[in-house]
């Protein structure tokens, strides 16, 4: 009768045992004919009974594991949350021993502190400066090496492309001593001007291997027929990468701008190193250093210090907002190499 | 007629309005040559002179203009050999070299004295020094093994569970992303406050532990090792939830035919499908790991847990070690000790690469 539509549990019927797929709108109208075997937990329930309990595990599954979520989300977001109450809070409420979750007395006075007696906006402008000319740099060279390492053709390409793989595998650190030698070699370091200053945080920095590799990999997915076709038309390599190619890898440029400009914003060790006045470092020298310790007591004013944290860290989570997808991109793009 | 035209062509005899005027509609196909890298112009085999001939221009890049890749690479090489191989080079030279001088550059022959001095076997100033072996090692280390799998394990158990829901799955996902786009240095602050003895977190466990700030080395890691893990989750979250999202929904189902249990199938598919993600996670965080340093700078203000003004490096990592000894211009002990991270570093890599050949499903 239904038989046909429903389960096939007989086996000699077609001679193989095929279920298709398990529609059983009623239950009871299905005729057997083969030997089932229902195993014992099952016994005694009722398709209805088993969807139910089903339904009901899911439902209980999803709970938890949206609680779970959750409590792991609100873990994350403390320290961030954290920061903003204690920039708003007054001294002695800091150091209290009953810690309140949300401020007494509001004081904006920590953030005229920030910008007035710290100078956030000197740090600010120094970080800036370093972040555009090391990001240009190093978006120009990597453009370059990519460019060479995925479309033309040279004797030792694959050599010269693995030797710069394998430094990648280079700790930072092994260069670390060589670089202040050099730089210091370079005079950049004894009675050191701005502009020394910012050459010595910038120039090492202009190649990123990581880059070159992620945007030749970009770069290769770009169809070889186009640059063919603008060699036809007599354009040179030169017009071809300008045109063509960057406009197609935008948005691989965008992510490496972003996290280039993040590490800038970041890097605490070199320019700690290099820079020999306080007024040349950037802004997380500026974060560590001494502006933030009561000169009488020693001790560290939280306050002033959770403010100047905010500042540092409100930039970054904008250009997050806006540039997310790139971001998450950059990123995860690492990745998916293996 | 046409024939002549075409071999006037080959030759590059016309120009090109003259070629535009003699050539009626092309008798041909152009077709790309990757062996030789060249187009080339098939003509029709009924024709006489039937043979593929080139276009001019395009072999050049391959053949003949070399210079013109070297020019385009020219910065990055120079970049990458002032900066990166040269440094290399050095940095092992002084490491071995005797009696080096940095201003000069002159040394006195080789020697392991360096190795020795950091390694506690070699008098410096008539006393060993004993930060390397007695502080950097050790803290790294407990650094490594603690976070490395703490923190693998927790993006693990995070990204399957996000993965799992429907609703704010993007938002809760960016919501966990959040510590990546931060300051390093401004959040370590942070957790030093919340840590501080009257801080959030004794108030929260009502508890007198002192953290941070003439803390016992031992208790000072705790916090630590928490800043690091929390920094660390979201790169590894980003990494592992693109992997589950890229694997096959058919296994899923024919794990629920079979009624299999859900931590079956985390630990009989999900797992081995994301084998090669945990492995580049586990590489690139170990590494992470060993060269530890900000977190440290950030929380405690100094090499151990008085700050800045610390007799004893206790909290010191063997980047710590080295940085501490270059601003101080021991180069040679910090020369050697970055010799013995880079060995470190590529021993692990290499065994992890090959433990990788067996374990990991591809």
């Amino acid at each position: 009768m239904a038989n046909e539509e429903n389960v096939n549990l007989n086996p000699q019927q077609d001679g193989a045992a095929t279920l298709t797929p398990a529609v059983y709108p009623d239950f009871k109208k299905i005729e057997v004919n083969a030997n089932i075997v229902l195993s014992i937990e099952e016994a005694g329930q009722t398709v209805d009974s088993i969807k139910k309990a089903e339904k009901v595990g899911r439902i209980i599954t999803t709970v938890l594991t949206y609680i779970f979520i959750l409590a792991l989300a609100l873990t994350v977001l403390f320290p961030f949350y954290w920061m903003i109450i204690t920039s708003l809070k007054q001294k002695a409420e800091i150091e209290a021993v009953n810690q309140t979750f949300f401020p007494t007395i509001v004081m904006w006075s920590n953030y005229s502190y920030v910008f007035q007696v710290f100078d956030f906006t000197q740090y600010m402008m120094n970080t800036i400066v370093v972040a555009i000319f090391s990001t240009l740099g190093t978006l120009l060279t990597t453009i370059f090496a990519a460019f060479a390492f995925a479309r033309l053709q040279f004797k030792g390409r694959e050599a010269v492309f693995a030797i710069f793989l394998m430094t990648m595998m280079i700790p930072g650190e092994m260069m670390v001593i060589s670089n202040y030698l050099t730089i210091s070699a370079f005079g950049w370091i004894s009675d050191q001007t701005r502009m020394e200053a910012y050459a010595a945080m910038i120039v090492p920095f202009w190649v990123s291997v990581f880059y070159i590799y992620l945007l030749r990999q970009n770069f290769k997915q770009i169809p070889n027929e186009l640059y063919l076709a603008a060699k036809v038309d007599g354009k040179s390599d030169w017009s071809f990468l300008w045109k063509v190619m960057v406009p197609l890898a935008s948005p691989t440029l965008i992510s490496i701008t972003i996290l280039k400009f993040m590490g800038t914003w970041n890097s605490y060790v070199w320019p700690q190193l290099v820079t020999k006045q306080e007024e040349f470092r950037l802004i997380s020298n500026g974060l560590r250093g001494s502006a933030f310790t009561d000169v009488d007591t020693g001790q560290v004013e939280y306050g002033y210090q959770m403010a100047a944290s905010f500042c540092v860290t409100v930039p970054l989570f904008l250009l997050f907002i806006f540039f997310r997808k790139y971001i998450m991109r950059g990123v995860g793009r690492a990745g998916i190499k293996g | 007629m046409f024939e002549k035209v075409k071999q006037l062509f080959h030759r590059g005899k016309l120009s090109e309005a003259e070629s535009k005027f003699l050539d009626p509609r092309p008798d041909y196909e152009e077709g790309y040559d990757a062996q030789r890298d060249v187009v080339v112009r098939l003509v029709a085999p009924k024709k006489k002179n039937a043979k593929p001939y080139q276009v001019r221009g395009i072999e050049d890049v391959a053949s003949k203009n070399d210079w013109k890749a070297w020019v385009y690479l020219a910065p990055v090489i120079v970049l990458i050999t002032v900066f990166l191989l040269y440094p290399l080079v050095n940095t092992f030279f002084i490491a071995f070299a005797k009696d080096y001088q940095y201003a000069t550059g002159k040394f006195s022959g080789l020697t392991l004295d360096n190795f020795g001095i950091i390694f506690k076997l070699v008098e410096i100033n008539g006393a060993k020094e004993e930060y390397f072996i007695q502080y950097a090692i050790p803290n790294t280390l407990i650094v490594t093994f603690v976070t490395v799998p703490v923190s693998i394990a927790l993006a693990l158990i995070i990204s399957v569970a996000l993965n799992s829901i429907k609703w704010f799955q993007k938002f809760l996902q960016t919501v966990f992303f959040l510590p990546y786009v931060t300051n390093a240095v401004a959040i370590g602050l942070v957790f030093s406050v919340m840590f501080d003895d009257s801080g959030v977190i004794n108030f929260i466990f009502q508890s007198n532990t002192v953290w941070i700030y003439g803390a016992d080395r031992w208790t000072a890691m705790i916090p630590l090792c928490i800043y690091i893990v929390w920094h660390s989750l979201p790169f590894k979250i980003l990494i592992l939830l693109s992997g589950l999202q890229g694997i096959d929904k058919q296994y899923y189902q024919a794990a629920q035919v079979d009624a299999a249990p859900k931590w079956k199938v985390l630990t009989r598919i999900t797992v081995p499908l994301l084998s090669p993600q945990i492995l580049y996670l586990m590489i690139t965080s170990f590494i992470g790991a060993f060269k530890e340093y900000t977190s440290v700078v950030a929380m405690f203000n100094g090499p151990g847990t008085m700050g800045r003004a610390s007799v004893i490096p206790d909290m010191e990592t063997i980047v710590y070690y080295i940085y501490d000894n270059v601003e101080k211009l021991y180069t040679g002990r910090a020369a050697a000790a970055a010799v013995f991270l880079f060995a470190v570093i590529m021993a692990f890599t290499f065994i992890q690469f090959k433990v990788s050949k067996t374990r990991v499903h591809y």
